[in-house]
């Protein structure tokens, strides 16, 4: 591969992948659409999310000038940073909504579990990317122990939404790091004694009534079924072509719960129908594919690693929101990403994009090197 | 780096095999979105209708609308029942916010005594946020223009306007129109079994008395819906659709109010009745019971301080003395027992009998005693009616025993209802053998027959019964049951359909010889014109013809001996007068039946009630004719 830096554009040098920004921003007006109408026509909320859309561009771009070296050498600090802030949310914690996830700083309140999203994958990477691939069962199993640690502890607060996540991510690390097949098919075999031990020692009440409703939402028609039963109406009421922007019945007259932050797909899906979906969808798909795209032409294996599993994280962000709302999946907090009204979790997957930039644009100072 | 020195990697397999895993990944994602579009497309498109459906059931609600209530008219189109606008101030709970921040500034511009305050807060607490709570019904004109003006100041309060009865006559018509109420429990469950719930969802009133009643289903009409749209929690938002109530149809009654009101202004100060009849069709012309009481009252509900006297006072005003008081009917039925003493051939227009002043019947040492002391001397059939000759009738009915007594005046109507268009109505008793068993278990005596042909004893009808019985006699046998409603108008959208109420068929009378229906009308003919009839100086100067009967009933028990003396009996046990009559005696149109408790003498007490009414009956009557109608 030659690299003529006289090819490279204005863009490149500031470090912004063009078509991921493209299908981000896209997306994103998408997404500011759809939350005027979830959110009552509400001029304020509109404000908020413009602000954190802002300063997610804002963490985007700084991490996007950061070369993945520098990414590498600090990782395990990072990581080390991310466990006891983790520790500490269990110990001195701020409850809200019944669960410790927050650490109040005085200025802002703010969820460690976020900084994991970014710690472990890289971790992963780290770890995994010292050794050739494909990783040998030894490093698998201590790879596996280092998802552990934060997954168990962000699963206690308790938080299965982004346990689940980040859980994920390490999972991604491993598998694209070259995991035996027969490895992998071992572990789906042993993952309902798995689930068992999760809904036995480490799920909480509501938890397992979430995942009893999901099984049979009309058995509880007015209460715990009620969001789920109520999302799907908006959805299949929207019908292939959707009632039209601002006219969901189901959203407008607030019969969908959390319309504006985790429910906000079926306040799309049923104003913008199928084909909406489909648009939508192919916009997940295409920033995906990018993603995909910048970790295969990675030329490090830890960029490698660690840009597909951001990648397929936010896959399993977009599949977990739109199988819990269209009732394939039970309801866990998991928001519609960049789309659903929310503060840190913006931040955070805007701060995976920056890395992914980062990747992306500086791999000519790696030929060099 | 330590690891970098130790170990050659081969990058370009590494890479290779990174790639391969990353485009399974990536397959793996197509596969997983494919999996989600499925189940969309299985919602969106598959099931689209159900979740139409059940969408459209989740944000539309069906209100009912309360049809209007069919309105009462009187014969000449005049409004006797109708429906007001009244107001009531209502409270949207969700917006008006606690009352402790506005009550009591509400109630420098309102009257809203302590109490309803008390009241208000205590159900504001109970009461979800997102209802509506009444404050104050009926509020008068004076505080609906003085909360409007404010009306910016106290926001989720609102004046709406809601139709309620009114009656413009007030006690006037009570007894005859009856009222309307709110709906109680077990109104509730009746219009329940009936099946009728959904057509009362929005009404608050039921007819409880009189026509009102009687009419309930026709006056009520057919109820309304309208469709709004809802939010989650129950808001209503906007209107969709709406589906006219029907309204209930009018009815036009025979009743003529300015009959009505002269039967009203003849009675202030009796206790008692009048009922006025049409000769020609059984038309109830006016029916007036005293005292009465403002039927407006009980619309809203009756407070306990307007209630209590109601119910406590010794006049009884709550009874319809018309159809459900029981008076002997005294001498009135004199007509009757001859009709049916020459049908049965135990005399002749000109059998004559001598009147010593009392009755003896064999074997018993008691007298019966005539009203005139020292009796009528020579009596026939003419004077024993003209003249109130006792004796007459104390020896014919005696002749004629109970059983025939009891079965002719049965086919009078005696001893049971009329059938008029209310329910609030007795048959009162027409005794008889099987009855005095029945009812005391004993033996019918001899004696019990005499005080029965003076129409005493265990006899009793309803003022209204008289007339009916009246009506009957003056139509020589044909059967007009008497009734109120004459027509009711249908109200459909394009023009009105008139019902006229029909008769019930009921065979006339048939005697024996048809010339005794004109042998007693004459008697009661002489009533009037016979110097000395009864009712002469009544009806001396009337410009038409009466015939007519008075009558005196003994309300406590004489001794055979004792004279009664006005003067020396208490208020309530002195007699009670009656009178039967009609006019013109040629072709009769108008026929009265006039009850008055502890009056007097009939003749000269309840005669002349019966006077201001006929002649105002008949004055109406020529100037309709002077205006060329």
């Amino acid at each position: 591969m030659v690299n003529n830096p006289a090819k490279h554009s204005i863009w490149f040098r500031l470090h912004i992948d063009v078509p991921l920004l493209i299908g981000l921003l896209v997306l994103m007006s998408l997404g500011l659409a759809v939350l005027y109408s979830a959110s009552g026509e509400s001029t304020s909320q509109m404000f908020k999310h413009s602000v954190r859309l802002g300063i997610g561009f804002i963490a985007m771009f700084i991490l996007a000038q950061i070369p993945p070296m520098m990414y590498r050498r600090w990782t395990p600090v990072f990581f080390v940073f991310g466990i006891s802030l983790l520790i500490a949310v269990l110990v001195i914690g701020h409850v809200g909504k019944g669960a410790q996830r927050w650490l109040d700083l005085g200025v802002t309140k703010f969820q460690p579990s976020e900084v994991m999203k970014l710690a472990l994958p890289m971790m992963m990477s780290w770890y995994l990317s010292q050794y050739h691939l494909p990783s040998k069962f030894k490093h698998i199993v201590i790879g596996a122990i280092i998802m552990a640690i934060p997954t168990l502890l962000i699963a206690k607060q308790p938080d299965l939404g982004t346990s689940i996540l980040i859980a994920s991510s390490g999972f991604f690390a491993l598998f694209l790091s070259g995991m035996s097949w027969a490895l992998l098919a071992s572990l789906a075999a042993l993952a309902p004694i798995a689930l068992y031990v999760l809904w036995e020692f480490f799920m909480h009440g509501y938890q397992k009534q979430r995942v009893l409703t999901f099984l049979d939402p009309e058995s509880d028609p007015l209460g715990s079924g009620y969001h789920i039963i109520q999302s799907k109406i908006a959805i299949g009421s929207g019908g292939v072509q959707g009632k039209g922007w601002l006219q969901g019945t189901q959203s407008q007259l607030e019969f969908i719960p959390e319309r504006h932050t985790d429910f906000i797909f079926s306040v799309f899906s049923e104003e913008f129908g199928l084909f909406g979906v489909l648009v939508l969808l192919s916009i997940y798909v295409f920033i995906i594919a990018r993603g995909m795209y910048i970790s295969v032409k990675a030329q490090e294996t830890y960029g490698k690693l660690l840009a597909g599993s951001i990648t397929l994280t936010f896959f399993v962000y977009i599949f977990v929101n739109i199988g819990m709302v269209s009732g394939l999946l039970p309801v866990v907090g998991v928001p519609l990403p960049l789309v659903s009204y929310g503060g840190t979790s913006m931040v955070t997957l805007m701060a995976g994009f920056g890395v992914l930039m980062s990747i992306s644009t500086h791999r000519r100072l790696l030929a060099q090197g | 780096m330590p690891y970098q020195q130790i170990t050659i990697r081969d990058h370009s397999s590494e890479s290779n095999l990174f790639t391969r895993r990353a485009f399974f990944a990536f397959i793996f994602v197509i596969i997983l979105i494919l999996v989600l579009l499925s189940n969309l497309y299985h919602l969106q498109v598959e099931k689209h209708e159900t979740y139409k459906t059940r969408s459209n059931d989740n944000r539309i609600s069906v209100r009912p609308i309360a049809p209007n209530r069919g309105l009462i008219f009187d014969r000449n189109g005049i409004l006797l029942a109708e429906n007001r606008s009244t107001y009531s101030l209502d409270v949207l709970l969700e917006k008006s916010g606690k009352p402790d921040k506005w009550l009591k500034r509400l109630a420098d511009l309102l009257v809203l005594d302590d109490d309803l305050q008390k009241k208000f807060s205590k159900k504001f607490k109970r009461t979800s946020r997102f209802k509506t709570l009444t404050l104050k019904n009926n509020l008068s004109d004076q505080e609906v223009a003085k909360f409007s003006v404010n009306q910016h100041k106290f926001p989720g309060i609102s004046i709406e306007a809601r139709l309620t009865r009114f009656y413009p006559y007030g006690e006037a018509l009570t007894h005859a129109l009856g009222y309307v109420g709110k709906i109680n429990k077990k109104e509730l469950i009746n219009i329940d079994q009936a099946g009728n719930s959904a057509n009362y969802a929005a009404s608050y009133d039921i007819g409880k008395q009189g026509i009102e009643r009687y009419y309930e289903n026709e006056l009520h009409g057919k109820v309304g819906y309208r469709e709004v749209e809802i939010n989650s929690r129950g808001r209503i938002l906007r209107t969709l659709k709406i589906d006219a109530p029907i309204p209930g149809n009018d009815l036009i009654l025979s009743l003529d109010i300015d009959l009505q009101k002269t039967a009203q202004a003849a009675l202030i100060g009796r206790r008692g009745a009048v009922v006025v009849i049409d000769a020609k069709d059984g038309g109830i012309l006016a029916l007036y019971s005293n005292p009465s009481y403002d039927p407006n009252l009980f619309v809203h509900g009756i407070s306990n301080k307007d209630y209590s006297p109601l119910i406590t006072s010794l006049d009884r005003p709550l009874i319809n003395r018309a159809t459900q008081g029981r008076y002997p009917p005294a001498s009135t039925i004199k007509p009757f027992l001859a009709l049916l003493g020459l049908e049965d051939g135990l005399v002749t227009e000109h059998t004559i009998i001598n009147d010593p002043g009392f009755y003896r019947i064999p074997r018993v040492k008691r007298k019966w005693r005539d009203w005139k002391k020292w009796g009528h001397g020579k009596v026939d059939l003419s004077i024993s009616i003209a003249q109130s000759c006792d004796i007459y009738y104390y020896d014919l009915s005696y002749k004629l025993g109970i059983d025939k007594i009891s079965d002719f005046m049965g086919k009078f109507g005696f001893g049971e209802s009329t059938g008029v268009d209310i329910h609030e109505e007795t048959g009162a008793i027409m005794p008889s053998r099987g009855w005095k068993r029945g009812q005391y278990n004993q033996p019918w005596y001899a004696g019990d027959t005499i005080s029965v042909g003076i129409g005493q004893g265990y006899w009793t009808a309803t003022p209204l019964q008289l007339a009916y019985a009246t009506a009957t006699i003056a139509n020589k046998g044909i059967i007009r049951p008497p009734h109120f409603v004459m027509q009711q108008r249908v109200q459909k959208a394009a023009q009105n359909d008139i019902i006229n109420t029909e008769d019930p068929d009921r065979p006339p009378i048939v005697l024996r010889d048809d010339n005794h229906w004109q042998i007693v009308l004459n008697a009661m003919r002489q009533t009037v014109i016979n110097p000395r009839g009864t009712a002469h100086k009544i009806f001396k100067t009337a410009k038409y013809e009466v015939a007519g009967k008075t009558g005196t009933a003994q309300v406590i028990g004489m001794k055979e001996d004792e004279e009664y003396d006005e003067k020396k009996i208490a208020e309530r046990n002195r007699d009670n007068a009656m009178f039967i009559g009609f006019a013109p005696f040629d072709d009769p149109q108008i026929v009265i039946a006039v009850a008055l408790e502890n009056a007097g003498h009939g003749g000269s007490v309840a005669g002349p009630v019966a006077r201001k009414i006929m002649d105002k009956y008949f004055n109406n009557k020529e100037k309709l004719i002077a205006n060329g109608q």
